[in-house]
């Protein structure tokens, strides 16, 4: 095992660091039916962290946990060495925890530049009142995180449809604002929820393209939930493997091929 | 020029000032409706309320004067003292953010998520809690409102037009000066929407809930901040309005007078209320002067006055049968 300090280096000489977060035995109920039960993980810093699984098998409510959009009943989540009291949403968002969703959360009204825009909302700090008379902090702060954000376009390569309304985009350019807006944030965690879900061979090369790219230029710590397991296997440092909310395997891509519990959950072994 | 015409032209310049004030009461309504989707109908009672407080705190009144001297057997009335017009503004405002404050926390922190009809209900029921809570607090007898706003003819314009047309127009300074108030309003608040923080956000959360709180925005400050905007907008249709004829009870039921406007302009267009105030302004006063009246083509329809009491209804009518979603509303289109 890894020290919890210590990070390693991979194969292709990328520096992992030390646990930003830990899931410390957390399980999550929705009245009967138990979704998450009793799972513990780790996530290092700078490294791509996949969570897989079959259908049902809880890891969208594992992301939510993450994320605060839901609260589990029994655990623990461990930020940055800190316990983290309950908390609602936005104050995880606030602490750094940028996310994307599986069926695309964008505000479908405004343009590209502004919805990542909104992503720059934790970094910019002036109130109320600087902002409705528009005074020199806050307009300094507007241009420097408008700077910021053409950065993150540009390496999107969305740059085409800047001030287009989201609302006529295709599907996988939506998908490509969603991982803007939430890169606009420069999370030190980001959390993408099939970020290649319905999308054509050529579109996931794509995806897959800005995911690595992104942890390689940002050195931005992501976790992804997927489906399709040959993306995952090339993409991820550590996979953790669920089936009905309950782990199954954690390691290495290739630890977990050759582990005989997620073979048969994939290949649909009964349950004895 | 035919004198009927000259006439028309004061008409037309009446009712676009008229118009001015509508789109102020509209404008409150399209605040709260983009942001959180409740069509309030406490708007108009907002405004009341408003105008109420303001009139109270410069006369210094004691609030709750006579819940408090039924009680205690007291009699209390005036502090004895009076506050100039601009601090009381200022206090009003803080009341009005206040209101926000509660409304939020009391009443529609507990209804996210629940049907339009139900949220609209809600309104209905603080548009009558404010009502009596404005007329307990306040007393509900008819108050003159003055905060030294100039009112009466103005001269010039009378002069001047006297000079061109031989005929001197009536225009009221007051009008003129919610005019101009309202318009910089309006473009402030546009300017707020568009390119602040909090109006990026205010815009965020009217679209997406979940995708507002992945990116770090508190729903319910951006609540409270819209509710307390849409205060202040009551506050200022409140002084117009006040000071024009009064504060009393009929002032909330300008709130209806809203409605057609904003079935015009569309409920999601800020430019859309103003536009919509102006044309039901306008066409209201022309309307009356043409047919109502029977002024225009020698009389040839007299309808016997009084039709600026429906004319807004029946325009906003055929308005929803043509087009729903108004001038400047999004239309909704489900994809399936």
């Amino acid at each position: 095992m890894l020290d919890a300090t210590e990070g390693y280096i991979t194969e292709d000489g990328r520096k992992i660091g030390g646990v930003v977060m830990e899931m410390k035995n957390i399980t999550l109920r929705f009245g009967g039916v138990v979704a998450i039960k009793d799972i513990s993980f780790d996530i290092r810093e700078g490294e791509i962290r996949a969570i897989i699984g079959p259908n049902g098998a809880g890891k969208s409510s594992m992301l939510n946990v993450i994320s605060g959009f839901y609260n589990p009943q029994e655990g623990e989540v461990w930020y940055q060495g800190q316990k983290r009291p309950p908390m609602k949403p936005f104050e995880v968002a606030q602490q750094g925890i940028a996310r994307t969703f599986q069926n695309i959360a964008l505000f479908e009204g405004m343009t590209v530049l502004d919805n990542v825009m909104t992503g720059r909302i934790r970094q910019m700090k002036s109130g109320l009142f600087a902002q409705a008379f528009w005074k020199g902090k806050a307009e300094q702060e507007e241009t420097k995180n408008r700077a910021f954000v053409e950065k993150i376009i540009d390496f999107l390569e969305i740059q085409h449809i800047r001030k287009t309304p989201v609302g006529r985009l295709p599907y996988g350019l939506k998908k490509r604002v969603e991982l803007a807006r939430a890169l606009a944030a420069e999370p030190s965690i980001l959390l993408l929820d099939e970020p290649m879900a319905g999308m054509n061979v050529e579109e996931k090369e794509d995806m897959s393209r800005f995911v690595l790219d992104v942890n390689d230029e940002f050195g931005t710590t992501i976790v992804l939930i997927e489906h399709d397991m040959g993306v995952v296997m090339d993409l991820s440092d550590r996979v953790v493997v669920m089936d009905y909310g309950q782990k199954i395997g954690d390691g290495s891509p290739d630890e977990v091929r050759s582990n005989q519990a997620v073979i048969d959950a994939y290949l649909g072994v009964a349950h004895e | 020029m035919p004198e009927t015409l000259v006439f028309a032209m004061e008409v037309f310049l009446n009712g676009l000032m008229a118009g001015v004030l509508y789109a102020l009461v509209a404008l409150g309504f399209v605040l709260i409706y983009k942001a959180s989707g409740i069509f309030n109908y406490a708007q108009g009672v907002m405004a009341l309320f408003s105008a109420m407080t303001l009139v109270g705190i410069m006369n210094g009144q004691v609030p709750f004067a006579h819940l408090i001297n039924a009680t205690f057997g007291t009699d209390l009335h005036y502090f004895g003292w009076n506050v100039p017009a601009l601090l009381a503004i200022l206090l009003t405002v803080v009341v009005m953010i206040g209101l926000a404050w509660a409304v939020n926390q009391i009443i529609f922190r507990h209804l996210v998520n629940q049907e339009p009809i139900i949220l609209f209900m809600a309104t209905i029921g603080l548009a009558y809690f404010l009502e009596g809570f404005g007329d307990i607090m306040w007393g509900a007898d008819i108050k003159k409102l003055d905060v030294g706003l100039p009112q009466g003819i103005n001269e010039a314009i009378d002069e001047a037009t006297f000079q061109i047309f031989d005929y001197g127009f009536f225009i009221d300074n007051l009008d003129i000066v919610a005019t101009i108030i309202a318009a910089a309003l309006v473009f402030a608040l546009i300017v707020f929407a568009q390119y602040s923080k909090q109006g990026r956000a205010m815009r965020a959360v009217a679209d997406d809930h979940q995708a507002a709180l992945s990116v770090g925005i508190s729903l319910n400050f951006i609540w409270v901040m819209v509710w307390s905007l849409a205060g202040f907008v009551a506050l200022v249709a409140g002084i117009m309005w006040g000071t024009k004829s009064g504060v009393q009870f009929s002032l909330s039921l300008i709130a209806l007078k809203a409605l057609p406007v904003l079935m015009l302009g569309g409920f999601t267009s800020i430019p859309g209320a103003i536009v919509g105030g102006l044309i039901i302004g306008v066409g209201e006063k022309l309307f009356e002067f043409c047919f109502g009246i029977g002024q225009c083509f020698g009389g040839f329809i007299n309808l016997g006055g009084a039709t600026e009491l429906w004319f807004a209804y029946v325009l906003a009518l055929i308005f929803l049968v043509f087009r729903p979603q108004g001038l400047f509303g999004e239309k909704i289109i489900e994809r399936v």
